[in-house]
């Protein structure tokens, strides 16, 4: 009796063990095999073309940057850290990453502001409310490009109705040079920006408002809470989360802002609105500094996995 | 003195003109860009211009289809939609490892969603070169490969999340019956998973769409996206402002199409699947 107690007990801890992993069996069952390699084996493609794609090029652009290719120079040798070098007293550079700063500071906190107030205002019972929700959705889907294509027609200073409607409200002909005066250049991108991007706030943030618990907004004003004091304890808290995922979003488009800057200015006056991939681009495939676009690239993927990096770890993307 | 329900009324009044004014002021430029396309060229260059066409002409688009110019909607059509389908099959059988056997765990699936965070022209100037040897610049083949490689994070993430969404029973019944892993995948899961599959599809064409810098970069006169086919008639002060809207109009018309079909879906597909919506 007592033997036979202790090993059923032996028997307990050999499978507590074998389930917590502290002791192995042997593992004899083929299905279980395969089953290990059917999971790598769907995953091996993709994770091929992403290692070929995302991989392979920052190994390469490490590599060329190292060396000192241009238009006229073909040579492979390495010259060490001399484009880095040049990098860091390269004035323009800097001024590219800053417009990049500016058009990211200025437009997320705009888009987000407006996005909030019209999510608001559709929160709520609205008739034809759907119809205006799907209207307005359709900045969001048009190629950047187009966009910037569009608001060229807009601000052109002759045919387009905006300085129509500048002369309406002013009374004097000015033909205002939206595109090319050093102020005016500025609002004129960020508007074309705020115009396609704020519906995509405005979507998330509706879905945010949609789900916040009515029961606490009960609650609060029962409690003879007010709307901003509902607004700032209650609903923020609350549509956090979806917020934080929107501006990171946004902020790493942003970051890369090409298309409608390209369409409006080619990042002129100059170089005035010239963000650091028109930057870029412009090194790369018009100058063909290839070793020295080598070194730009690979510093804006560092500076942006650093970025990437800090903002996942505070935003949940995934549940 | 206003009764109660006169003053929800009113409320209510109030909200609809905001919002009209609203939604006004967001499509008044897409408006416009339509309008400039249906106008004759001395209709866009009269001054003070009009604001609506005073007759509906399709000269601009007959232009870019005499013209050969419309075939660049065609090229657009073939690399976005090729590249979608490739995408979505190797992008889904790899969500469906990542959802079910939790291959990589949590860093495996990070690493896949940050690489759709890179800048893309940190990621197209090496490939260029690399395009440049291999001979795939200005081919069907470089664009393609270089749109799926782009969108696979996208379309593993969002499968990822609906593929987690199917109750896992079903497989597991499918499995005792006798079917094999495959048949699960076909049988079981994408037919379970079609909503997000294609949702995800559809962002997934759009995105390849609208894309302009690595067409730009990629593509020379064989393969010409419509989005670079736009920028082909800036010029200085002669911008042939016809051929811009007309362009413009031809590529935008099909995805306005496409989101009108996905209403459902488009806050969950753009949150990167964050909110269910």
């Amino acid at each position: 009796m007592r033997d036979e107690t202790e090993r059923l007990q032996a028997a307990l801890l050999f499978c507590l063990l074998a389930d917590a992993k502290v002791i192995s069996l042997p593992d004899t069952s083929r299905a279980d095999f395969s089953e290990r390699n059917f999971k790598y084996l769907l995953v091996a493609p993709a994770i091929f073309v992403l290692l070929l794609v995302g991989v392979f090029p920052l190994i390469y652009l490490l590599l060329v940057s190292f060396q000192g290719i241009t238009m006229t120079e073909t040579a492979t040798d390495f010259i060490g850290g001399e484009n880095y070098a040049a990098l860091l007293d390269d004035t323009r550079m800097w001024e590219s990453l800053m417009h990049t700063v500016i058009f990211t500071v200025i437009a997320l906190p705009i888009e987000l502001v407006l996005g909030l107030a019209m999510a608001q205002l559709f929160l709520d019972k609205l008739p034809g409310r759907q119809v205006f929700i799907a209207l307005l959705v359709l900045p969001v889907v048009v190629s950047p490009i187009v966009s910037g294509a569009t608001w060229s027609l807009m601000f052109n200073h002759r045919f387009g109705p905006i300085n129509q409607i500048v002369e309406f409200l002013t009374g004097n002909d000015s033909a205002i040079l939206w595109t090319i005066n050093p102020s005016l250049v500025y609002p004129a991108i960020l508007a074309a920006e705020i115009w396609q991007w704020t519906p995509f706030m405005f979507l998330l943030l509706l879905a945010a408002l949609a789900n916040v618990d009515k029961s606490q907004l009960e609650a609060a004003a029962i409690d003879g809470a007010g709307w901003w004091r509902t607004f700032f304890r209650i609903v923020l808290p609350a549509i956090w989360p979806v917020m934080a995922i929107a501006v990171l979003i946004r902020g790493l488009d942003l970051f890369r802002l090409f298309d409608i800057v390209w369409a409006l200015t080619k990042g002129g006056p100059g170089t005035m609105t010239e963000t650091i991939s028109i930057f870029t681009y412009v090194k790369g495939f018009q100058q063909f500094e290839t070793s020295y676009t080598a070194a730009v690239a690979l510093l804006v993927v560092v500076l942006l996995s650093i970025v990437v990096m800090l903002a996942l770890k505070r935003v949940q993307l995934s549940r | 003195m206003l009764t109660v329900s006169q003053r929800q009324a009113l409320k209510t009044g109030l909200r609809v003109a905001i919002a009209v004014f609203i939604t006004i002021l967001f499509l008044f430029p897409i408006y416009w860009l339509f309008m400039i396309s249906f106008k004759t060229a001395d209709e866009i260059y009269s001054f003070p211009p009009k604001w609506y066409p005073g007759q509906i002409h399709f000269d601009s688009y007959i232009v870019l289809f005499k013209d050969g110019d419309a075939e660049t909607v065609w090229n657009s059509f073939v690399v976005a939609g090729s590249s979608t389908v490739i995408a979505m099959f190797l992008g889904t059988i790899c969500a469906y490892s990542l959802a079910r056997y939790k291959t990589g765990g949590e860093h495996l699936a990070n690493w896949i969603i940050s690489q759709r965070m890179i800048p893309p022209i940190a990621v197209v100037f090496p490939i260029f070169l690399l395009f440049v040897w291999l001979k795939l610049v200005d081919t069907y083949l470089g664009v393609i490969l270089l749109y799926t490689a782009f969108n696979l994070p996208y379309v593993i993430w969002m499968m990822r999340g609906y593929i987690m969404d199917i109750p896992r029973a079903l497989e597991e019944s499918a499995l005792i019956d006798g079917c094999t892993r495959w048949q699960v995948i076909w049988k079981v899961v994408f037919p379970m998973s079609r909503a997000g599959l294609f949702a995800t599809a559809i962002f997934t064409f759009v995105f390849a769409w609208n894309d302009f810098i690595f067409a730009l970069v990629l593509t020379r006169s064989e393969v010409t996206t419509y989005t670079v086919q736009v920028t082909h008639y800036f010029g200085g002060q002669s911008n042939f402002w016809a051929k811009i809207s007309a362009m413009s109009v031809l590529g935008t018309v099909p995805i306005f199409i496409a989101v009108a079909f996905m209403q459902r879906y488009l806050v969950r597909g753009m949150s990167l699947g964050a909110v269910k919506g």
